[in-house]
């Protein structure tokens, strides 16, 4: 699903983050990115989608080299990332308007989209994320779980194949981001979509990855992967070998292994 | 002014012409006639030209608004999008603010002779750095990260400006004007001292400096009172229509 092949990326000024790094995520995977805080995660993840370049290597997604954002990728960021002028309905279907807007032209929209069935399929998501009671409010008049609902509804209302997450749930309180991880998860799974999900969070890394890149200190080279095929399922948080990965998961980190 | 509800203003406008009248009343000379007069005489000269005049100056002051947001807003989109072009045109939109463009009247009336376009571009100067500074602040207010997420949703340059930028500037261009109408009213004044027939300023200075009407200046005064205060209320009305997210009840 997406491969990246020696990629070199540094912002202009500083010292790199990635060299030569390669990393290939296949289809239908779960995966977490688990760093702390400037450790390029967020990078990554912006590399991936097509909204940074890398100056040397190049990001394949689906089988097709990256120039661009690809109108199959979905991304959710932690914070504002909707319209506060519009309401969550119209908020739900910005990514529809602007396939709209540019028609299918493959290139800001799948050639095969259909335009006739859009309002049906806002409709759909609305209710999906039990948002639908909501629709004619703003989002300063949301809590945060609900404007991380709306975003995923925005995000998901586009049938992409492969999602991409950026500390979505890191701004919620426990009981709403638990919750949300799994009526996430849950529609990933029913979409088979292909996740990646940022956190500097451990807990969340190890509920929600069922593969985990750990990114120390950069610069990164060889990608650190830990294997956790686990369900996702409340109870998981429980289990003896969720509190395992926890704890290997911390102490890797305080450990900077992976750098 | 959002806020200030329509009947208020009303009752506080009776007060002041209460005033007035009693004021009037007291003083009883030329200068200062009561206003039961004043909008006799503004009822009567309605039909009689003053409604021609102040046609005359609706039009150039809608049309120095619409022009200024014309060149403005997509300039000062442009400047907030751009970090590199604002960077290029600060000092110079800095140094050019303040210029009171009021005393280049007479530069600009010499330029453009006589007629409507040197009225409408004394008016158009000012208001036009006015919106360009508000409009250029609030594109560059949005959130970087509201532009990726909408990137990410397939978004180019156009859909960006289609579907952030122009509903993102649209309450500063809407502040913008409303805060102009009183400059561009006080202006229409000046601009319509020189060298036309027609229009409120005229009109008020014909009655009042040459043929010694007061009734009538006063029936003039009212009449640009309301001009203003009629574009007010439009671009009220306009701001509660197209704005309703800024005032969000709290749940």
């Amino acid at each position: 699903m997406l491969e990246a092949c020696g990629l070199h990326f540094a912002y202009a000024g500083r010292p790199p983050l990635f060299v030569e790094f390669s990393w290939s995520v296949a289809a239908g995977e779960t995966w977490a990115v688990l760093g702390p805080s400037g450790c390029g995660k967020s990078t990554l993840l912006m590399l991936a989608a097509g909204l940074l370049r890398p100056q040397q290597g190049d990001v394949r997604v689906a089988g097709a080299t990256l120039h661009r954002p690809r109108p199959r990728t979905g991304l959710i960021l932690q914070e504002y990332g909707l319209l506060p002028w519009a309401t969550v309905r119209q908020n739900v279907a910005l990514g529809l308007d602007i396939r709209r807007f540019y028609g299918p032209d493959g290139r800001h929209a799948p050639q095969d989209e259909r335009l006739e069935d859009h309002a049906a399929r806002v409709d759909y998501w609305l209710e999906r994320l039990g948002i639908a009671p909501l629709a004619d409010a703003y989002p300063a008049q949301l809590s945060g779980g609900e404007r991380q609902r709306t975003a995923i509804a925005r995000t998901l209302a586009l049938n992409p194949d492969l999602l991409l997450m950026d500390e979505p749930f890191s701004s919620l309180d426990a009981p709403t981001r638990e919750a949300l991880q799994i009526l996430t998860l849950t529609l990933c799974r029913e979409q088979q979509l292909t996740v990646i999900l940022v956190t500097h969070a451990l807990e969340e890394a190890a509920f929600v990855g069922q593969r985990i890149l750990l990114l120390g200190r950069p610069p990164h080279h060889v990608p650190c992967i830990i294997e956790a095929p686990h369900p996702h399922e409340a109870a998981y948080r429980h289990t003896p070998a969720y509190q395992a990965l926890c704890a290997e998961l911390r102490e890797r980190l305080e450990a900077e292994e992976c750098s | 002014m959002t806020d200030v509800r329509r009947r208020d203003v009303l009752l506080a406008l009776l007060a002041l012409l209460l005033l007035w009248q009693l004021v009037a009343a007291l003083a009883q000379i030329p200068l200062l006639p009561p206003p039961s007069l004043v909008v006799t005489t503004f009822v009567r000269e309605v039909p009689r030209g003053l409604g021609r005049h102040a046609l005359a100056s609706l039009y150039r002051v809608v049309a120095s608004i619409a022009l200024a947001v014309l060149a403005a807003a997509p300039l000062g989109l442009a400047l907030g999008q751009s970090v590199r072009l604002n960077r290029l045109a600060a000092p110079f939109i800095y140094l050019l603010y303040p210029i009171p463009k009021v005393a280049l009247a007479p530069i600009v009336l010499l330029l453009l002779g006589v007629g409507e376009l040197p009225k409408i571009v004394l008016i158009f100067l000012i208001l036009f750095f006015q919106i360009l500074v508000l409009v250029r602040d609030s594109a560059a207010a949005i959130r970087p990260e509201l532009v990726l997420s909408v990137r990410s949703l397939g978004a180019g340059r156009r859909a960006l400006f289609r579907f952030v930028y122009l509903p993102a500037s649209l309450p500063a261009v809407l502040t913008a004007i409303r805060q102009s109408i009183g400059t561009a009213v006080a202006l229409l004044y000046v601009a319509e001292l020189f060298a036309t027939r027609w229009g409120l300023g005229y009109y008020i200075y014909l009655n009042g400096s040459t043929l010694f009407n007061y009734p009538a200046m006063y029936a003039g005064v009212l009449a640009m009172s309301l001009l203003g205060l009629g574009l007010y209320f439009a671009v009220d009305a306009l701001e509660q229509r197209l704005c309703r997210w800024q005032a969000p009840s709290p749940r």
